[in-house]
């Protein structure tokens, strides 16, 4: 089992999208603000750039020699006292944990925030058991009321306003009074809060992601801004990190690397509120901490990049610039991509791990601006590798025949000047005829394009025609 | 890039105009203003035969075609001292992309490496290479916008706005988020009409905002689609090719209006 993929009618998405009044309204209010923090945050770091270099330098080292750090940080992580599980799919990683909560008899887990588990759809698959799951990001908390997914890397609820959070939180907290004040995003966070803490005291495992995993020590890293992640691991009997395969780095200064560009990337902060860094078990000694500790590392077709025209994508650290200055991300949310991972990365990411058969809409969907590109991190060349998947498309016939059709029509006399230049001058006189007025309010044939638009009619004769009446004139 | 002026004194520049397709089928007078440009500095244009630099096939997984019409450009345009073109995003594919097209073809690296070299875009050609200043009247207030590939591929963001500040009468107006995507992206507006739309109509609300009269950019592909919302939203802002201006010709009819 793995998140459904919906992926491949991005378009149907794209509309419903366009026409979600309070989608657009939450779509509206973020754009600016992410666009203008990382500027903020970037600007005050001469260093910035250079850090950028370091860090694609040193994930294609890492990425070059996965399979050696893996091995050191697994033998790190069982010296500690801790315990790691292979999983090569979703299912596994599912049952692994499943198998972990059962042994424990939990009936309840604290998660905190991990884009992984929604690629393993693991709440769906822990529910279906019997065991809840509950998220504690407040970001998480509110989707999961919300029966839905994440749209967005680091902000889950990007495409929720705060009027419809009231409402949300109106509707499940029914044991609080129906007259309190909930006006203020403070009083949602504080409600919220108070929710949580409850629930982190009765859980009976904490499960969080990972933002970096350290072969050195063995440690697995998570930021937050709200210290959900903290509670969600020393308050359970066991914590379970799960964590993809390529989220390792060598070295705790090699991880302050990452660190530096992450928070700043993403949401403008010099560092997340919390860093946490775990190492093992609760040892001898100490005041608290889980029993058991255990990592379930996951590949999910992660290994298959590696080596091939799309591993730089492994180089992503999950920092959401990519989205958070995309055009076509403000324009439609998360959701219409159809799948965990939306905006630019995702447009590489999932045909990577689903299948371009079901992917291949999403590197599709985008103008080729290259701004993902141009605040990326890690510098990931991501117009290169949308461009990458539809050549795999065009190559296996996967592009829809009229797009193909047109394209050969068009590439036909492209690759004859002559017959080019004679049938384009007669059909721009033609399209002059139509347009005489300048503008052409419908053309059959191009109703993507009239559709919103007018179609600015032509000149009437070719550029290359008139040069040479010119040239004969002289 | 180089840095110093070519001696166009003792021998006149070469130069082949590559036009582009859109400017070759919708709008001449882009590629005619574009050799009024050159040739007020000394330059000698040429025209040869030409099509397609194959951006389109390139962007649509096409990488045979695009080979295919590159090296269809690459032949017509070797002999020349420079090329220009006045389209960052064909320059962009020209310059960034050809070599990358050749990656490992002993053959035509080189040429496609060769032409890259000597290949411009026509602001930063006139701004960078000419150091020219084109001198032209045009009375009214303009606002621009940074065309994607030319802006991030090329780095073409100062060279417009230098030459523009030469124009007597002439007041750049700077709207919200100049450097934003108008939604075109080629072929991307016709397979993804409504997102496109979302796209440019904020686009338009910028341009509208700034209270500029004129909306002048590098790619006549992001002005056809801003002047068609434009006037679709019934809003009265003219549009132009930015050499248009600088050639004089701002008096002739925008895009999207009857020829006189």
């Amino acid at each position: 089992m793995s998140q459904a993929v919906n992926s491949p009618h991005f378009n149907a998405n794209a509309r419903k999208a366009l026409d979600d009044a309070f989608l657009q309204k939450a779509l509206a209010r973020s754009e600016k603000g992410f666009i203008e923090r990382r500027k903020a945050a970037v600007e005050k770091l001469p260093e910035y750039d250079a850090i950028r270099d370091s860090a694609r330098d040193l994930k294609d080292h890492i990425l070059a020699h996965l399979d050696l750090y893996l091995e050191a940080y697994e033998k790190n992580v069982i010296a500690a006292g801790g315990h790691v599980h292979w999983a090569a799919d979703a299912e596994e990683a599912n049952e692994i944990i499943h198998g972990i909560c059962k042994r424990l008899d939990a009936k309840t887990v604290a998660k905190g925030k991990s884009m992984i588990s929604e690629e393993t759809g693991l709440n769906a698959y822990l529910e279906e058991r019997g065991i809840r799951p509950i998220e504690t990001d407040l970001g998480e908390y509110i989707i999961q009321l919300r029966g839905e997914t994440p749209s967005h890397l680091i902000a889950p609820a990007l495409h929720v306003t705060k009027e419809q959070i009231e409402a949300d939180f109106r509707r499940a907290h029914t044991d609080l009074p129906p007259e309190r004040n909930l006006d203020e995003p403070t009083s949602l966070l504080a409600e919220a809060r108070a929710m949580l803490r409850e629930k982190f005291l009765a859980a009976d495992v904490g499960i969080t992601g990972a933002n970096f995993l350290i072969a050195e020590t063995g440690s697995s890293v998570i930021v937050t801004n709200e210290g959900n992640g903290d509670l969600t691991q020393t308050l359970a009997k066991a914590h379970i990190v799960i964590s993809s395969i390529e989220k390792v780095v060598p070295t705790r200064e090699d991880a302050a690397t990452f660190l530096r560009l992450l928070a700043r990337t993403a949401s403008g902060l010099d560092l997340s509120v919390y860093t946490t860094f775990s190492t093992g078990a609760r040892r001898e000694g100490d005041p608290d901490g889980p029993l058991e500790y255990h990592v379930v590392l996951l590949d999910n077709g992660r290994s298959n990049m590696l080596g091939g025209k799309f591993q730089e994508m492994l180089r992503c650290i999950r920092c959401g610039a990519c989205m958070n200055h995309c055009p076509v991300f403000h324009a439609v949310g998360g959701h219409a991509y159809g799948w965990v991972y939306p905006g630019p990365m995702g447009a590489v990411l999932t045909p990577s791990l689903v299948g371009v058969e079901k992917g291949g809409q999403l590197p599709n969907a985008s103008t080729f601006c290259g701004r993902c590109e141009e605040v990326c991190p890690v510098r990931i060349p991501l117009p290169k590798l949308m461009r990458n998947w539809r050549e795999r498309e065009f190559e296996r016939h996967l592009q829809p025949a009229a797009a193909r059709y047109g394209l050969d029509f068009w590439a036909a006399f492209a690759k004859r000047p002559a017959l080019y230049r004679a049938a384009t001058s007669v059909a721009m006189k033609v399209l002059r005829l139509i347009g005489g007025k300048g503008r052409i309010r419908s053309l059959p044939l191009a109703s993507g394009w009239t559709k919103h638009r007018d179609f600015p009619a032509p000149q009437g004769e070719t550029f290359q025609a008139l040069w040479k009446k010119r040239r004969v004139a002289r | 890039m180089p840095d110093q002026v070519p001696a166009v004194a003792t021998k006149p520049l070469r130069v082949g105009l590559f036009a582009t397709c859109l400017v070759d089928l919708m709008r001449p007078r882009v590629g005619f203003a574009a050799a009024k440009l050159l040739e007020d500095v000394g330059c000698v244009v040429e025209v040869p035969a030409q099509t397609c630099c194959g951006q389109p096939a390139f962007n649509s997984g096409d990488r045979s075609t695009a080979r295919e019409l590159a090296m269809q450009a690459i032949k017509a345009f070797e002999p020349y001292d420079y090329v220009v073109m006045p389209s960052g995003s064909c320059a962009g594919q020209v310059i960034v992309h050809y070599p990358e097209l050749f990656e490992g073809d002993a053959a035509w690296l080189p040429r496609a490496r060769a032409l890259a070299a000597k290949t411009f875009e026509l602001t930063v050609f006139l701004s960078d290479v000419l150091k020219a200043a084109p001198r032209a009247r045009f009375e009214g207030s303009i606002t621009y916008h940074d065309s994607c590939s030319g802006l991030r591929e090329l780095g073409i963001k100062a060279q417009p706005r230098k030459l523009l500040a030469g124009v007597e009468g002439l007041s750049v107006v700077e709207m919200k988020d100049p450097d934003v995507c108008c939604g075109f992206g080629g072929t991307f507006c016709v397979k993804y009409p409504d997102v496109s739309n979302k796209i440019v109509g904020k686009k338009t609300g910028n341009i509208a905002a700034s209270g500029a009269s004129t909306l002048l950019a590098g790619d006549l592909g992001c002005l056809m689609n801003m002047a068609g919302k434009l006037s679709r939203e019934g809003k009265e802002i003219r549009v132009r090719h930015i050499a248009e201006v600088l050639a004089g010709m701002g008096d002739e009819p925008a895009i999207g209006e009857p020829e006189r």
